[in-house]
Formats: structure tokens, sequence, C-alpha cells
């Protein structure tokens, strides 16, 4: 293991890094506001410590992939930034989560509010057995839009957004269960965005689907990060490198190194990180 | 050899072939039950043919006996001898044969046991005439003439021509008669009892209002004289009907009168071709199943009960259904796991294993003398003191039923959430609703079909159960339907009948138990049809929820 002085010294660099958008050797022109702010966070299930003080800043408006081996953590810290982790007996955080500067633990936050800001897309395509409609509709009737027009609009602009419009537009009225599995996962991801949310975070979404579906999903994924801060996590290192512009790498619960896809992966800042990547373990 | 034994016990054929002949057994045994209340019940109906049998008396003279062969059985002369029956040496076992005779008015009994060695003919002839009655039962003889105001009018071979007609004028009348009585004069009485309870009402709140007792003094004026109106009508029918008579030669050779208005059909059964009995088999069918019943549940239909049946279980699956999902939530979703949770659902699982009577107990603990007596202290204080709620009834009957199965629905809605994916939960929750809207908007539709499961199960212990509802609200007879043309129309707090209870009263409790065994069979029949019925229309729901919110294929 790191030396725990030298893990935090290294980190604070990738965090500076990230958040300044500056590099040691090529200082970038793009400044980056925080989206996502992280201060020591621990999390435990009961006794175990399932993530250990991690820190770390998302920008706006770009991809940030989580890697790491299998149970390292980085789907429970997703879980983190729209407190889905609340739903798990027995969770306990320590530390501080801020999305636009706003402290998602606070007492004033009202929970389903912070989930429509921050939506998410599960490993598996999870679409309600409703109507196509109905399920990009859902999140809309949940804020209480009634009127038609307002909702059929919504509904064509979050479905042309998932770039899912022109293959179900003759079918919005049929089961959502009747789609293939990568257009149930496009019609997830048009669930997300109907509600306009501020970030959207992608649980290894393209890990279910073929390998058409799946780079679908990227292009998507590619598109959508004009307009949202997109935290995804992944198994799938090549698909990290493609789509992401920010990667942490999380191991046994551990941040190990945040830093700049292309950086990180070129020229990673630690061994374990190197050894990662290269496939010598996880 | 040996060793194919023991290769055949590890192929495991045996196995297969055990489960096979259990599953060949549990067939049989369900073919057979239904095959042999399906033929005992069905074949009640069907009109068989009326015997003139000649034996030889004891003081040896030959004497007819006019009769339907019901059954014949041979048992041992001793039996016989041991009850005083003369019986020649030597003879071992003696047949015998259930006769139904009829005429119990005259007979004394409908049925009585003759040995068939003492037969010395039987013919059966086509004149020979089967008159159904209101009361007293059938009647067995030979036609002998038609008269009108005491006056023969038609003899012979003219007179059955001449009875049939006016049968049906009779019958015509009769159900103007019942309409009057049952329908017409049933709403006045009804509605006089809400002015009286009205009045009285107005006496308990001690309010002196004269207004409002002159709107019910004159309405009751009006009722009263519908009423009047009424009667004149009715004894003007009774008139009517009671204008022909006939008169019929039974076996012994007497001639009996019998007014016509005490007939409901007569046949020939001998003379009947089989389109003639079928149609009379389809008629005697749907008066089973349409028909108030006569002469203490052994004659005419049992539609009362039927529809009490139908109407209990409807109401029963509307109170238990919320009921039971409500709890099976707050269980599931709600409650904290632990031990508490634990220690509720165990409890609520040995409550399916209660048995039915202590539910009945219960429920007339609770719901009738507790429940009831506080409704009526609370909103019937002027039907006081006559009980409106304070007494058995369809509502509390309906209640203790749907107490008594609501562990299964709570046990099937709990199974149907737990199966829900957690990815859907998750997926809903993540679009920002609250706990409750995804409930109610995705995991409570989608756990439908579980529900329903539940209300299946409900519904199949509850159609079927007899032992509480003698406590809480069935009757042997009701007077009227718990759902009528009156204001409010649902009567909860009406006695009811009941198919279970029918079998039963008319298995244990007929004065006439060879008459009433058929319709044992054949209302046992009908209540396994009603919960077939019943069961079908909610698997056929359950299908189309599952159709709807079939589980995400992964």
């Amino acid at each position: 293991m790191l030396n725990e002085d030298t893990a935090n010294d290294l980190l604070n660099h990738a965090i500076d890094m990230a958040s300044l958008g500056m590099d040691a050797n090529e200082p970038e022109t793009e400044t980056l506001e925080t989206s996502i702010e992280v201060e020591h966070l621990s999390l435990y299930y009961g006794d175990k410590r399932a993530l250990n003080d991690i820190s770390l800043r998302l920008p706006r408006n770009r991809v940030s992939a989580f890697i790491g081996p299998s149970g390292c953590g980085k789907s429970t810290l997703l879980r983190c930034f729209n407190r889905m982790n609340d739903l798990v007996d027995g969770v306990r955080i320590e530390g501080t989560i801020r999305i636009n500067g706003q402290d998602i633990h606070a007492r004033t936050v009202d929970v389903s509010a912070l989930r429509s800001k921050v939506g998410m897309v599960f490993q598996r395509p999870n679409p309600f057995p409703k109507s196509i409609y109905e399920n990009v509709a859902y999140g809309l009737r949940l804020q209480g839009v009634r009127d038609r027009r307002r909702l059929d609009e919504t509904v064509e602009r979050a479905l042309r957004g998932a770039a899912l419009w022109d293959e179900v537009k003759d079918r919005l009225h049929e089961s959502a269960l009747g789609m293939s599995g990568g257009q149930q996962q496009r019609l997830v991801i048009a669930r997300a965005i109907a509600v306009e949310p501020e970030v959207l975070l992608l649980d290894e979404p393209a890990s279910a689907l073929d390998p058409i579906s799946t780079l679908k999903i990227e292009e998507l994924i590619y598109e959508l990060k004009d307009r949202y801060t997109i935290v995804i996590v992944t198994h799938n290192m090549q698909q990290a490198a493609r789509v992401s512009d920010y990667t942490a790498f999380l191991y046994m619960g551990d941040l190990i190194e945040f830093d700049d896809t292309r950086r990180l992966f070129t020229n990673p800042g630690k061994k374990q990180t190197e050894d990662y990547i290269t496939g010598r373990y996880g | 050899m040996k060793h194919d034994f023991s290769q055949w016990i590890r192929s495991g054929q045996p196995w297969v072939w055990l489960n096979a002949a259990a599953v060949g057994a549990s067939l049989i045994m369900v073919v057979g039950l239904l095959g042999l209340i399906a033929v005992r019940g069905l074949g009640h109906f069907w009109p068989t043919a009326v015997h003139e049998l000649s034996f030889t008396g004891k003081d040896g003279r030959t004497r007819r006996i006019i009769a339907e062969i019901r059954e014949r059985e041979t048992i041992t002369a001793t039996r016989l001898r041991e009850s005083g029956v003369e019986v020649p040496a030597g003879v071992e076992s003696v047949e015998r044969m259930l006769l139904k005779t009829g005429n119990r008015d005259i007979l004394g009994s409908d049925f009585r046991w003759l040995l068939a060695r003492r037969i010395s003919g039987d013919r059966t002839p086509a004149t020979l005439t089967v008159l159904e009655r209101y009361e007293w039962g059938n009647f067995y003889g030979y036609l002998k003439n038609v008269k009108q105001h005491g006056k023969v009018v038609a003899e012979g071979d003219m007179a059955w021509p001449a009875l049939l007609s006016r049968i049906e004028r009779v019958t015509a009348l009769h159900t103007r008669i019942r309409r009057i009585e049952k329908h017409d004069i049933g709403a006045i009485n009804y509605r006089l009892e809400r002015l009286r309870l009205r009045e009285r009402q107005l006496q308990l709140d001690g309010n002196t209002d004269p207004a409002p007792r002159r709107e019910i003094a004159a309405e009751r004026q009006k009722l009263k004289a519908r009423f009047a109106g009424l009667r004149r009508q009715l004894a003007d029918l009774n008139r009517r009907i009671q204008r022909d008579s006939l008169v019929m030669e039974i076996m012994d050779g007497r001639q009996v009168e019998i007014p016509l208005a005490k007939v409901v059909r007569a046949y020939r059964p001998n003379a009947m071709s089989l389109p003639q009995k079928l149609g009379h088999y389809f008629g005697k069918l749907w008066e089973f199943v349409s028909d108030d019943p006569r002469e203490a549940n052994t004659e005419g239909g049992i539609f009362p009960a039927i529809f009490g049946t139908v109407t209990m279980v409807m109401l029963m699956a509307l109170l238990v259904t919320p009921f039971g999902v409500v709890a099976a939530v707050y269980l599931h979703e709600y409650a904290r796991q632990g031990f508490v949770t634990r220690m509720i659902r165990i409890a609520v699982n040995n409550l399916a294993g209660v048995p039915s009577i202590v539910y009945g107990v219960f429920g007339l603990g609770f719901f009738v003398y507790f429940l009831g007596g506080v409704i009526d202290d609370l909103w019937f204080q002027a039907a006081k003191p006559s009980p409106t709620f304070k007494t058995p009834g369809l509502l509390w009957a309906s209640l203790t039923l749907a107490l008594m199965t609501v562990p299964v629905v709570i046990v099937a809605t709990e199974e149907g959430l737990s199966r829900i994916p957690r990815a859907v939960r998750e997926g809903s929750l993540a679009l920002g609703a609250t706990k409750w809207e995804t409930l109610w908007k995705t995991v409570l539709p989608m756990a439908s079909p579980a529900m329903m499961t539940g209300l299946i199960l409900a519904i199949a212990r509850a159609a079927g159960e007899v032992a509480p509802l003698m406590l809480v609200g069935v009757v042997k007879l009701a007077p009227s339907l718990p759902i009528d043309g009156n204001f409010p129309f649902v009567h909860l707090d009406r006695k009811f009948m009941h198919l279970g209870f029918h079998i039963y009263d008319v298995g244990f409790q007929s004065p006439n138990v060879e008459a009433a065994r058929p319709l044992v069979y054949a209302t046992a029949l009908l209540l396994v049809m009603v919960i077939v019925v019943l069961n079908l229309s909610a698997i056929m729901v359950r299908n189309r929820l599952r159709e709807k919110y079939r589980a995400l294929e992964h």
C-alpha cells in the first residue's frame, strides 16, 4: 500500500490539476468550474469501510470516469452523489459533498429534489412497465406537469436528446418493455434528461449491451456533455479512455489518482494506476 | 441383475413414476369428485319413468303402487329378519327398491321401500300423470277430469289438454300474484318502515315541528291507499286462481280433488319423447338456478343462495384487498425489518391456520355485538329495540371472512413486492420520486398480479366457508335479497342465503331426507361452479395484469 502522506500529496496534486485545468507541463487554456466537490468522504457499511477519505472535484460540462477493479467503491461513490446510498440499511457517511455549491447532506435538502437535479442511469436498463411516452414523462408528472403540450414537447426533446426519437416516434404508446436492450438504455437516459438535471450519473451504462448499442451510448455521452456534467462508472478502460475527459482510479475504497484522461492513461502518476491500466492486476 | 436394479434406482426413473402416480391419483380424485356430484346432482332433474307396480301384501291381497323407482339395493336377509320382515328360510340376500310414491298429504310420506320379490307386475302406462305442487311435493296418479267452479268441464282424453292450458293460465296468475306480493307490497312495507323510523327519529330528537310529521302522515296515507289497492287486486287474483281444480285417481283407487292453484306443472313422463324430456330437464334446471326455494328448501330453486354467495364474496374481496395490501406494504416497505416485524409476520401467517369457526365466534362477539351495537347506538336509535346492525348480517359475514382471509392476501402481496426488481424502484427514486410515489406509481401496479393471486386464494377459501357464516349472517331462508330496488339498494344489514350453508341445511336439517339428497349434490355442484367462475374471472384479470406488467426481462 501507499504511504498515506504521499498518497494525499499526489491526490491533491491531481485535484489541483483537474480543478484548475492546469498541468505542470502544458497549461490548458480553458478554465473549469467545479460541479461536484467531494471533501474527505468516507462511507461505511456497518463496520466495513467502503470509501476511504476521498476528496475530488469534478468539472462542470465534462465527462469524468471512475475506473477500478470490482468492489473498489466506484459505484458506491457515484451513488453518493444522488444519495442513493440512503436506501441501504446501515450506511454511514462522513465528509461533505457539494453539488454546485450546495451541500447535499444539509438538513434543508429535499432528497427528491436533489435526485431530480442529479439524474442517474443504471447498469441494466430499467424502464418502467409503461409506454415509451409514459416512461419519459414519468419525472415530469412527478413534478406535477399536467399540460399535454408541454409533456409532448418535453418527451420529444428528451427522446431526440437521447438519439431515440427517430426509432420510436411511431410507437410512443407501446410498452417500453418491447424495445431492445440498447434502446431501453437510451430510453432510460431520455427519461433522466427529460427532467433537465444538472448532473447525469451513469453507472456502467453499457455493460449489459452489445457492441453496437455500446457505441451508440458512447456517442450519446459525447453529445450530452455540452449540457450536463456527466460522471460515468465503467469497467471498461477503453470506454473510459474514449468518452471521458477526466478519469479517477479507485482501488479498495481509496482514490489513487484523478487526472486528465489522456495523461492518466499515457503517463499515470502512480505505480498502481499503471499496473491496473496495463492489466497487471484488477 | 442387482446391478441393473441399482442402475434403475440411480437413473431416477422410480422417482418419475412416483411423481406421475401422485399426479394421476390427484387427477382421478378431482375428476371423480366432480363426476360424482355432477351425475348425482344433475340426474335429479331428469323426468324418470313412473311405474305402476302390482305386489302382494302381507294379507295376501294384490295391491298396486304408483311410484318412481329411485334406488335398488341388495341387503342380507338376516338384517331384514332382525327388523321383523318375514323372509323364507334359505334366502341369503334380498333385493329391495326405494320408491318415490309422492302424495305426501295422503300417504304420510314420499318414499317407501319394497322388496323386489313381492312385485308381481310392472307397467309404465303412458297416461300416468305427475303433478308438481307448490306444497306437499309431487302427486302421482291418473287424471280423471278437470273442473271449473266445481263442475266437470273436461273428461277422459279431453282432460289432459284442458289441464295443460288451464295450468298455463294459473301460472300466469301466480306470476302476477308473486310480483305484487314480493315486489310491490314489499316495497310499500319497506317505505312504511322507513317512515316509521323517520317519525321515531323526530321523536327522539325532541323535534316538535309539525311540518315533517304532516309530511310523513301524508306520505303514509298515500302508501296505505296504494296498499289497499294492491290488496284488492290480490284478492281478485286469488279468487280467479281458485276457479279450476282437477281430480286424480291415486294408487289405492281413491279420487282426490286438487285445486289447480296448487299445481306448478303437470307432465306424463312415460309418454314423453326425448326432446320433450330434454325440454323438461332444462326447464327444471333453469328453475333450480333462477327460482326461490319452496317447501323447506327441498323444492324449487336456489337463486337466493347463489346470489347471496356471490354478493358476500364480492363484498369480502372489496374489503380484504385494500386492507391486506396496505398491511403488506407497511410490513414490507416501511416497517423496520427486525424482531418485531418477524413476530408480526409469523403471527399473520399463523392466523391463516386458525379454524374458521373461531373467526365466526370472534365475528359474532366483536363485529355483531360490539361494533353493531355501537353503530346502532350512533345511527339507528330510531329502530330500537329491534337491532339493525347488532344482529348477524351480510356486512358482518363479509368482514369476518375478510379477516379470515387477510393473511393470505398479505403473504401473497409481500411475495409480489419482494419480486419487484430493485432496479425499477431505484429508477423511479433516481427520477426524484418519493418513496410513496414510487410505490404508488410503479411498485404497486407491478405487484398487482401477486395481489390478485392472494385474492384468488382468499376467494377460494371464503366461498366454501360455512361454519363462521352460521354465526354471523347466513340463514336458512332469507325473505329478500341483500340487493334490491329499494333505496339504498344494497342492504348490508340483511341476512342472506349461502350455497354452502344451503348444502348443510338441506342435507342435515331437511324434514324429507330422501327428497333432499339429490339437491345436496346439485347444490354442491353449483357451489363448485360458482367458485370456479369467481376464480376464473379473478385469474383472467390477473393474467391481463401480468401481461401488462410483465417483469423486466434481463
